[in-house]
């Protein structure tokens, strides 16, 4: 069962591997992990997607909080938050199919984002589920190289993480 | 006015009232020595003999005595050295302080002269730590590192600090009274929990106490022998509460679990509420989980959140205030008067206690039994790991917490050289005795030049049987008694050792030996007394829940 966890974190030098050293140490599973500043600068954001069983989220919420350096840690319910995840895709195209891989793109709503004689580069944002179906239409035209941001994800509504 | 970071961490020691430090100097550390050296006064500097002595001294100082004990070493193999004792104490929730010289901030990450990346390699074993980089961060960081290292769970924390940080000067202010962080921890419980909890304890038939080293942290040992005595619920401790409840108490049962007596082990086995305080069912105290109390509801009380539910489901889960709830609980309940449940205990305590001690052979029952009885049971005993701590848990008739001081988590083997040292400085006027096997005495057996230098009376009683016990007997019960590697038929000779390094060496073979020498060892007030009890190779401690087994399917003689 995969589960999102928001964590509010001090900005700070080895916060990163703090966490990340939590995980490997007591043995929990990271499916991804994306971080980056706020709107506030000396706190920063981890989205953490996590595969265990209620315990173990539990397990994982708990051992977060004591970290000194983590403000705040809140599980997120799938069904009542918006998630997103970018991934940008290099595809084989030449002239040849590059007008069937453009047009997949619209499908998709993604945006090509570089070009050149042989390739496009794709981007594409949304849920994991549909940067999966993309993945799934461009591997036929032959994936050069790929990279994913893990997964991103808000509540729902008024309510932030900071509410209690 | 300006100081000189190094001249800051002195400062803000004596800020927060440190009188002792245990350390070792080095090339990142000597702006901090030479503050020490002259601005120093009213802090003792106990020089070791290696580093991880002082961690350990540290960490005895403080279990000791309740207050944060602090040790230094400069940058490298002065940081690495201290590992196995931070490590120890945040196994055991110890709070210690360790300041550590990093190499001047532009050389980091070009693999300097004796750099290591400390803060990387303690990460997962402290409680928080701290590179400093910058003097004006200084005094607010060894402020908030005694803070942390004390508050809720207490454990080590460790201080990084670059040589240019002490070299660099700043504005000195003193603390104010404000702390940036706020390190409570919530009360996980309402009012209605505790009405529930206690109507749990009240409705109980069988109830059992598991009284773990988080009651003699929080200080609640008393209140949890009241409650005990209050509902006839007899107690078990794990080895981290050894001391929390007195040996002579008529409800104590002694130790659980894997080393655990046999009615402690029946008992829990049988009992159908498990009111477990500050404990956090180790895996050598649950053995099998499945097998581990199986009739009761688990209560359990905790300053550490993150304990509930970790290794067993709990029905009645507390975290916070550990006070809190056992006096919400305590008032609530009535009286039980009479207790059949308590009484089958008692009978079972007499009819599973071996008091026929064998007088003619030197046995640790004997040894032990001897000791206890020659300080009034009133000595601080340190320990080492395998045999000689579990034999010094169940022998010596601890009184009150703090009285025994073992590495329980960690398991290390060579701590208790180091922590009887640390102990003694922290309360001079105890007697303190360090129980040891000759496997873990060699270890560390270096800090008796620094026992012997600062005059500290120590006695380190080697139960010496001239193999690693523990691993022996394991090997005897479970391996076929192939005896692999834990034969050590080669001394040194600990009599001819002690007397070496300035202190008094006394053997005993015989059981007749052990009063006289015990005696003249107590009267040591100046010297460290090593005696070297000869006991069988064989000598086993039992009982043992076997590798796998339930607590209810242990071996005994």
């Amino acid at each position: 069962m995969k589960h999102i966890i928001s964590v509010l974190v001090n900005n700070q030098a080895g916060v990163l591997s703090r966490v990340s050293g939590l995980f490997s140490r007591r043995g929990f599973n990271i499916d991804s992990l994306a971080v980056g500043t706020t709107n506030i600068p000396e706190i920063s954001r981890m989205t953490i997607v996590v595969d265990g069983d209620d315990n173990i989220v539990d397990q994982v919420q708990k051992q977060l909080s004591k970290l000194i350096d983590v403000i705040k840690v809140v599980r997120l319910d799938a069904e009542n938050s918006v998630s997103r995840e970018l991934a940008l895709i290099k595809v084989r195209a030449d002239t040849s199919v590059r007008s069937e891989i453009m047009q997949i793109a619209e499908v998709f709503r993604a945006n090509i984002v570089d070009i050149s004689k042989d390739t496009l580069t794709i981007e594409i944002s949304g849920s994991s589920k549909k940067a999966e179906a993309m993945y799934e239409m461009l591997r036929p035209f032959g994936i050069l190289e790929d990279a994913r941001t893990g997964l991103l994800s808000l509540e729902r509504g008024a309510k932030t993480i900071l509410d209690d | 006015m300006k100081l000189s970071g190094s001249d800051i961490v002195i400062e803000c020691l004596k800020e927060q009232k440190v009188d002792t430090i245990f350390g070792f100097p080095g090339g990142a550390v000597l702006n901090i020595y030479d503050s020490l050296y002259r601005r120093g006064e009213g802090i003792n500097h106990i020089l070791t003999t290696h580093e991880q002595g002082a961690a350990h001294a540290a960490d005895g100082y403080a279990r000791a005595s309740g207050k944060t004990g602090v040790c230094m070493a400069t940058s490298g193999p002065g940081a690495t050295n201290l590992v196995t004792g931070i490590a120890t104490a945040y196994m055991d929730s110890v709070p210690v302080v360790a300041i550590t010289g990093q190499v001047h901030s532009s050389l980091i990450g070009k693999d300097s002269f004796q750099e290591v990346d400390i803060t990387g390699v303690t990460m997962p074993i402290t409680k928080h730590n701290f590179l400093v980089k910058d003097v004006d961060k200084l005094a607010d960081t060894i402020r908030m590192a005694f803070q942390i290292a004390s508050t809720g769970r207490p454990g080590p924390v460790l201080i990084d600090i670059c040589k240019d940080v002490t070299i660099n000067k700043t504005e000195f202010k003193p603390a104010g009274e404000k702390s940036r962080l706020n390190l409570k921890i919530k009360n996980s419980f309402t009012e209605e929990d505790l009405d529930k909890a206690a109507d749990a304890v009240q409705k109980a038939e069988r109830p059992v106490i598991l009284s773990g080293g988080g009651t003699i942290i929080a200080g609640v040992t008393d209140i949890l022998v009241e409650l005990s005595a209050k509902i006839k619920a007899p107690i078990s401790t794990t080895l981290m509460g050894t001391g929390s409840v007195p040996y002579d108490y008529p409800l104590y049962m002694g130790l659980l679990g894997m080393h655990g007596t046999r009615v402690s082990n029946r008992a829990v086995s049988e009992c159908d509420l498990l009111i477990t305080v500050g404990a956090r069912f180790s895996d050598r105290v649950i053995s099998d989980m499945r097998r581990f109390a199986p009739k009761a509801k688990i209560m359990h009380i905790d300053a550490d959140p993150a304990e509930i539910n970790k290794n067993i489901t709990v029905h009645y889960p507390f975290s916070g205030n550990i006070e809190q709830v056992l006096k919400g609980i305590l008032k609530r309940v009535k009286p039980i008067e009479d207790s059949l449940w308590a009484k089958s205990v008692i009978s079972w305590k007499k009819e599973y206690g071996n008091n026929n001690i064998d007088k003619c052979r030197l046995t640790p029952k004997l040894i032990i039994e001897k000791i206890s009885e020659m300080t009034n049971s009133e000595a601080v005993i340190t320990t080492e790991v395998g045999q000689n701590q579990i034999w010094a848990a169940q022998y010596y008739r601890f009184k009150r917490p703090r009285q025994y001081i073992s590495s329980g988590g960690l398991g290390t083997m060579g701590y208790g050289t180091g922590a009887a040292i640390g102990a003694q400085i922290a309360l001079p006027d105890k007697k303190v005795i360090n129980i040891a096997g000759d496997g873990s005495f060699r270890m560390n057996c270096n800090e008796l030049a620094t026992a012997v230098h600062y005059r500290l009376p120590i006695i380190i009683a080697v139960m010496n049987n001239g193999t690693l016990g523990m691993v022996r007997q394991w090997q005897t019960l479970f391996y076929e008694k192939r005896y692999s590697q834990t034969t050590l038929d080669r001394g040194p000779d600990f009599v001819k050792l002690a007397d070496a390094y300035g202190a008094v060496g006394i053997r005993v073979e015989k059981p007749e030996q052990v009063q006289p020498a015990l005696e003249k060892a107590l009267s040591s007030d100046d010297r460290p007394v090593v005696i070297d009890f000869i006991i069988d190779i064989d000598e086993m401690v039992l009982p043992i829940v076997p590798p796998g087994k339930g607590i209810d399917e242990l071996i005994y003689d």
